[in-house]
Formats: C-alpha cells, sequence, structure tokens
C-alpha cells in the first residue's frame, strides 16, 4: 500500500526533471533494498494511475531489487543474506554483520528520441 | 535513440526532509522521540497506557497517535493525563512525516520528556517511512504467531527495541509462541536489538522496558 506514495513521489522526481530536459520520459529505472519491501505490480499499477494525463502517461517502470548483504566475520567475504539459511555463503560460518540495506532510488531516465520542443 | 540520465536519487527524498527537520526541533528541545510499529491489535495503546501511568513522577510522555480512523487511542491516552495529538490518515496505512510535523507543533514539547508516536497499525509499510525518531521500537503480541520476524524482516532489522507482548497468554497453552525462535531470529537480522517479553495487561514483564526507558531518555535529556 505505502507503494502509492511511492509512486507520487517518482512522478514528481520525474516530471521535474522531464521539465528540465524538456523531453518525453519514457523508461525510468528504479532500484531498492530487500526491506523497502516493494512489490513491483503495485507500483506500477499506482504508477499508471496517478500518471495519466500527464507528460509521464504510458512510462514503463523498470524496478531492480538488490539483495541485502551480509558480511562474514570469519573470511570476510560478503553474501546474499537469506533469514531461512543465515550463514555465510563461502565458508559456512554463522557470524556476520548485515550491511545497509540500498535505498529506494531513482537511478536513470530515458526520454524520448525527439523531443517536441526541439 | 532517447536520451538517458543518470540520477541515483531518493525517492522518498520529500519525507525525509521534513524526517531531518523533526529530528532538529527534537533534539534543539532535548526531547527523545520513539516511533512503535506493529500489526493491529498487537497491544501499543495498552501498552502505552500502562507506560505513562507506571512512570508517572519519572518520565514525562507524550503521545503522537496515528489511526486510519477516528479519535478512540488519543482518548485512551487523555483518559491517563498525558497530552496525545490524534493524526487521521483517512485510508493511509503509514504515517508520514509531514504529518509528525504538524502532530509535533500541537503538543506542549515543553512539559515532555519522551515523545512515543505509534504508528498506523501495519508491519510492513511504516518501517519504509523515517519520521525524524530516535529509535523503532517494534512490538509482537504471542498470539499473532512467532514467524513474524521472518515473514517481516525490515521492521524487525530496523528497531532499538522488540517488545513481545501479551506473554500471559502463554501457559494456558492456547497460542503456539515459541519466544526463543523469535529472539534469535530477531537477532539474527538485527544483533543490537533490545528484546523484551510482558503483558501490558497484567504488568508482568513491564520493569524490563521501564528502566530501558528511562535509561536510554536520560542520556539525551
Amino acid at each position: 500500500m505505502h507503494e502509492t506514495m511511492v509512486a507520487k513521489n517518482l512522478l514528481d522526481s520525474i516530471a521535474a526533471e522531464a521539465a528540465k530536459q524538456r523531453a518525453k520520459p519514457i523508461i525510468a529505472r528504479i532500484s531498492c533494498g530487500t526491506f523497502n519491501a516493494v512489490n513491483d505490480e503495485v507500483l506500477k499499477f499506482a504508477f499508471d494511475a496517478i500518471a495519466k494525463g500527464t507528460l509521464c502517461e504510458g512510462m514503463k517502470l523498470q524496478i531492480e531489487h538488490k539483495t541485502i548483504q551480509g558480511k562474514c566475520s570469519s573470511c570476510g567475504r560478503q553474501f546474499d543474506f537469506d533469514l531461512t539459511k543465515p550463514a555465510c555463503r563461502h565458508c559456512g560460518c554463522d557470524k556476520f554483520d548485515l550491511l545497509p540495506d540500498p535505498p529506494l532510488l531513482l537511478e536513470e531516465i530515458e526520454f524520448e528520441g525527439n523531443p517536441e520542443t526541439e | 535513440m532517447g536520451k538517458k540520465i543518470q540520477l541515483g536519487t531518493k525517492i522518498l527524498s520529500a519525507n525525509e526532509e521534513y524526517a531531518q527537520q523533526n529530528s532538529k526541533l527534537l533534539r534543539k528541545k532535548g526531547k527523545y522521540c520513539l516511533n512503535m510499529i506493529s500489526s493491529p491489535g498487537s497491544g501499543k495503546t495498552t501498552i502505552l497506557t500502562r507506560t505513562i501511568t507506571d512512570l508517572k513522577g519519572r518520565l514525562k510522555i507524550g503521545v503522537i497517535e496515528g489511526d486510519i480512523q477516528t479519535q478512540l487511542d488519543a482518548e485512551r491516552i487523555r483518559a491517563t493525563e498525558a497530552p496525545a495529538v490524534q493524526i487521521n490518515t483517512n485510508g493511509s496505512c503509514h504515517l508520514s512525516a509531514a504529518q509528525v510535523s504538524s502532530a509535533l507543533a500541537q503538543l506542549p514539547l515543553a512539559d515532555i520528556d519522551l515523545v512515543i508516536v505509534e504508528n498506523v497499525g501495519n508491519l510492513v509499510c511504516p518501517s519504509a517511512f523515517e519520521l525524524g525518531e530516535d529509535g523503532k521500537v517494534v512490538v509482537l503480541s504471542v498470539a499473532e504467531g512467532d514467524d513474524k520476524p521472518a515473514k517481516y524482516p525490515a521492521i524487525f532489522s530496523k528497531s532499538k527495541v522488540l517488545l513481545i507482548n501479551k506473554i500471559d497468554l502463554l501457559p494456558s497453552g492456547a497460542v503456539d509462541f515459541n519466544i526463543e525462535k523469535v529472539k534469535s531470529d530477531a537477532r539474527r537480522l538485527n544483533k543490537d536489538i533490545q528484546i523484551f517479553c510482558a503483558s501490558a495487561k497484567t504488568g508482568q514483564g513491564m520493569e524490563g522496558w521501564y528502566d530501558w526507558l528511562i535509561k536510554t531518555v536520560n542520556k539525551t535529556g
């Protein structure tokens, strides 16, 4: 449900960039960590709904999920953390630190080739 | 070929700006602030009313209540004579930092040591929105089951305190809840998390939570 708030903030950011670039945005790439709990379908649905009638109507969202990383206290290597198997993927040690969860980021916007303004 | 621009900007930065303002205001006034998060019905408001009453004369608590509808929770808090501001989100599943900002302006901060924000009952969404608090408290009642840290890891990984509530239900055997499993799952997600097992209804086990509160708030003041 918090995807509606994420979608609104996302739309505002993209609209601001589109105004600067004077071009129609077609694809936005976003990334988020495990603990942001963004559901792709819900976010896309919410975004489509509020983008209707704006310059962002019909845009595609590409969402990359980054798995939270553990850092092993024995071998020092990083691994994808999985609570059901809480141990280092490399050496099996169960002493590790969780690294910070990556934030929800607007990574990249792609615009239409022939802006109407040109 | 379309033009691409690289950004790497935080999508929730508008909320974060309000959160930073709240944090700055609270710090300036020397107030500690906790953001209490749980499923609906875990006993957050009962924990608050009992805590306020039992700590009378030791800690002055003000409360910001978040609910989709009604003034019910703020009324329960005011019955203890503590100040409370109710926010109705009208459908939204979490509080935002902007809402907390206007609520803080309505609280008599000069008469308060600790502000507790009781978030909308929901284990998922509130964990994604910082409010400017010093720490989060996650409440889990034993009737909800011992698989919650595994199913909702975000809030357990981000909280300073896990308060396991309604432990008075355990001896009857009416609910299956393995406290040790919950503790170990929560500590795997967050090795610094403080865990208290209590019943806000009977008062059992509340002292550990009270000691932590007093110690933590006094460090700030």
